[in-house]
């Protein structure tokens, strides 16, 4: 097809904007580095090289006083990424139950959903991190007095202790067995589907798409079983020593992040259940299905396509939410990298550009996961 | 909220860089002038060294440096505006004009001199950081803090000292990092932490914010060296020589005998080092582009080093931190003013 003229000058436009915009951009990095340069400052990114020189807390990367500063940014960033995940899955979750108790005919649970959305909804989640934190830290005992489970695993207001393996790598091979045997049996779990309608029936071998996820992590654990050792905590001068800690702040955070974002997330769960036609209901009660095939059979998936496009909001502020759990002294890139780093080194403009970058990445990583799902989430939904 | 002042930052950084466009190396004292006030960058609460009532008076030792440099400069010292900084903004602030000269409780050091393009004029307090623990700990040194949470602050060398601390003594050790003060003394409080770790004089001041500040004990080690003092843009020599020379009249004035207490029984006085001191005798103040009666101000309205000190830091005020190393070269201590000749 011969393109119009119309169609070349808007081409046309939009080149010399673009051009305009490197130009812009580039002119302005210029600007800065020598601006920063006349006034003796130093700039560039070689600090990211340097060793960092502090220590933190909670790490799920090798991390130590002599790692460099770039490590410092892939400790934070994966624990931003942590507690966000974390979150998420369990504000989505929360989120659910709140809306169903909201939707629900008892007026005791209808009760209960509101109180919740209305009250978690309307604090300040700057305050709500404060007030789980020392919540959660009134509840635990000091080191010495510390609850115990089995002489193994102890929890104290330092944090939750537990048995770990001395060598990290065996928790990423079960954990790596584990996505391997879930992607198996989906793959398996799907070809059985399509049998049943040559056959009829399921075939015989259809319970192996359920056994494969249980079966590959529990094979990982037995081989690996002689060749780690789990480490056990134990008192050692003020604290515990060996094994894992989790610290009070993960929880704080957690619980904040989660129970915050779930009330937003109830209510726009419930618009989208009460978008969809009560008529619909009738009919597939009226056609024999139980009240909990009518959800998630009927009501579910074509509410899910209301669902999907203000739940993305939510997820995306929940990640960046969770730069306020630096408030609470939980390790985050905004914390150690945008924090510490940034106050050892100075370089205000390399940082905060490479921090607000991550929140850019995963921000749009996250929204086209999400189209990518919805996509194909509703595609059977078209008209 | 965080991530706003972040943003913030960043958008600040390149308003910096587009817009300030005017040489670097400018002159400061011409611009205090013209302005008619001195732009002063203060800690956001830090007692005895800055600090604001209820009323929008600052106090503290930071704070009288600069209405000491307001007094020398511009011949009054309430002629300053202060800005309360964060840890974070306040080399920011400086290096981009937003602020004429940085007395924050800001320790000097090689890179903060060498890299930021600021220059530290002096030492107005030596510093050192220690460790806070409660007295039911029975610690008497900070080697017996085995596998101790320490809770500190963001944004200094905090964190740095008590890593190289622990390290060099091979002890395990969890580092629990707040980004405000407030929630390092609660979380303390709470119990999360067998032990705060900041520059001892602040430590002196979170114990009075302690319930019961008798239980706690600040241990005897200074692990690390932090001259707390002025600073002011690089390039800019004759603004920092005038704030050199200002903390240099306040431990001459110590020397000689003259503050706020004894400076009009000097008047008449015949000896010639304070003759010169009062601008009496001598060219000192044209010297430094001032008039030679800016010493003479800064000590009548504001006082000596001595004075300023009993009154923020030591025995008049309500932290009652001893001399020690803060005593004049001639009593034991470091401070040690250049001649004025």
């Amino acid at each position: 097809m011969a393109k119009s003229p119309s169609r070349v000058r808007d081409i046309f436009i939009q080149a010399l904007f673009f051009a305009g915009l490197v130009a812009f951009l580039s002119f302005a990095a210029h600007n800065v580095s020598t601006q920063l340069a006349a006034r003796g400052i130093s700039s560039g990114f070689d600090f990211l090289s340097h060793q960092a020189g502090f220590g933190i807390a909670f790490h799920l990367l090798p991390y130590s006083e002599t790692s460099t500063v770039f490590q410092v940014f892939l400790v934070g960033a994966v624990n931003t990424l942590f507690i966000s995940v974390v979150s998420i899955v369990l504000a989505s979750v929360i989120g659910l139950i709140i809306a169903l108790f909201r939707l629900s005919p008892l007026p005791v649970l209808r009760a209960v959903g509101t109180f919740y959305v209305e009250t978690l909804r309307n604090v300040p989640l700057l305050l709500q991190f404060f007030v789980w934190y020392f919540a959660v830290l009134r509840q635990l005992p000091m080191p010495l007095e510390s609850y115990s489970l089995w002489g193994r695993v102890f929890l104290n207001i330092r944090g939750l202790y537990i048995p770990f393996p001395d060598d990290v790598s065996a928790v990423w091979i079960v954990i790596g067995s584990l996505v391997l045997g879930l992607t198996a049996g989906h793959f398996l779990n799907q070809y059985a589907v399509s049998r049943r309608r040559a056959l009829g029936r399921f075939p015989a071998w259809h319970f192996l798409s359920y056994a494969l996820p249980i079966v590959f992590p529990l094979v990982a654990v037995l081989l690996l079983r002689t060749r780690v050792e789990f480490l056990v905590p134990f008192l050692e001068g003020f604290n515990f020593s060996g094994g894992a800690q989790i610290v009070p702040e993960f929880i704080a955070a957690i619980l904040a992040l989660s129970l915050y974002t779930a009330s937003f997330i109830a209510e726009i769960i419930r618009g989208a259940i009460g978008a969809v036609s009560r008529n619909q209901t009738e009919a597939a009660l009226a056609l024999g299905l139980t009240p909990a095939q009518v959800l998630s059979r009927i009501i579910f998936p074509q509410a899910l396509g209301h669902i999907i496009p203000p739940l993305t909001s939510q997820y995306l502020n929940l990640i960046k939410n969770s730069s306020l759990a630096a408030a609470i002294a939980f390790p985050e890139l905004v914390l150690v990298f945008a924090g510490t780093s940034l106050n050892v080194s100075g370089q205000a403009v390399e940082i905060m550009t490479m921090t607000l970058g991550f929140y850019l990445v995963v921000s749009l990583s996250v929204s086209a996961l999400i189209n990518l799902y919805q996509a194909r989430a509703l595609r059977y939904e078209r008209r | 909220m965080i991530l706003a002042r972040l943003i913030r930052s960043l958008i600040f950084g390149f308003f910096a860089a587009f817009v300030i466009s005017s040489p670097a190396y400018s002159d400061t004292i011409a611009e205090i002038k013209g302005r008619g006030y001195l732009k002063c960058g203060v800690s956001q609460g830090l007692p005895g060294f800055s600090t604001a009532d209820k009323n929008g008076n600052w106090f503290g030792i930071d704070v009288d440096l600069c209405r000491a440099i307001a007094a020398a400069v511009l011949g009054d010292a309430a002629k300053v505006k202060f800005t309360p900084l964060s840890a974070k903004e306040r080399f920011t602030a400086l290096q981009s004009g937003e602020i004429d000269v940085l007395s924050r409780n800001t320790s000097w050091t090689l890179q903060r001199d060498a890299a930021l393009g600021i220059d530290f004029a002096g030492v107005t307090y030596y510093d050192g950081q220690g460790f806070m623990v409660h007295k039911k700990l029975n610690v008497t040194s900070a080697e017996q803090l085995l596998n101790a949470s320490i809770c500190v602050q963001i944004g200094t060398t905090t964190e740095l000292n008590v890593s190289d601390y622990f390290r060099a003594r091979k002890i395990k050790y969890k580092l629990v990092t707040f980004e405000k003060n407030d929630e390092v003394v609660a979380a303390y409080g709470a119990g999360r932490c067998d032990a705060i770790s900041s520059d001892q004089s602040g430590l002196y001041a979170e114990r009075t914010k302690l319930r019961v500040p008798d239980e706690h004990v600040i241990l005897p080690e200074r692990i690390s060296k932090e001259p707390l003092g002025p600073a002011v843009r690089h390039g800019d020599n004759r603004f920092g020589d005038v704030v050199r020379w200002v903390l240099y009249t306040w431990f001459e004035g110590e020397e000689l005998g003259i503050g706020q207490a004894t400076i009009a029984s000097l008047a008449s006085s015949g000896r010639p080092d304070v003759r010169r001191m009062l601008g009496i005798e001598g060219e000192l103040g044209k010297n430094l582009g001032l008039d030679n009666e800016f010493s003479k101000r800064i000590l009548t309205q504001v006082g000596n080093y001595a004075e300023v000190f009993d009154r923020n830091l030591g025995a008049n005020s309500p932290l009652k931190i001893e001399r020690g190393m803060n005593s004049l070269w001639n009593k034991g201590g470091l401070h040690y003013a250049m001649p004025f000749r």
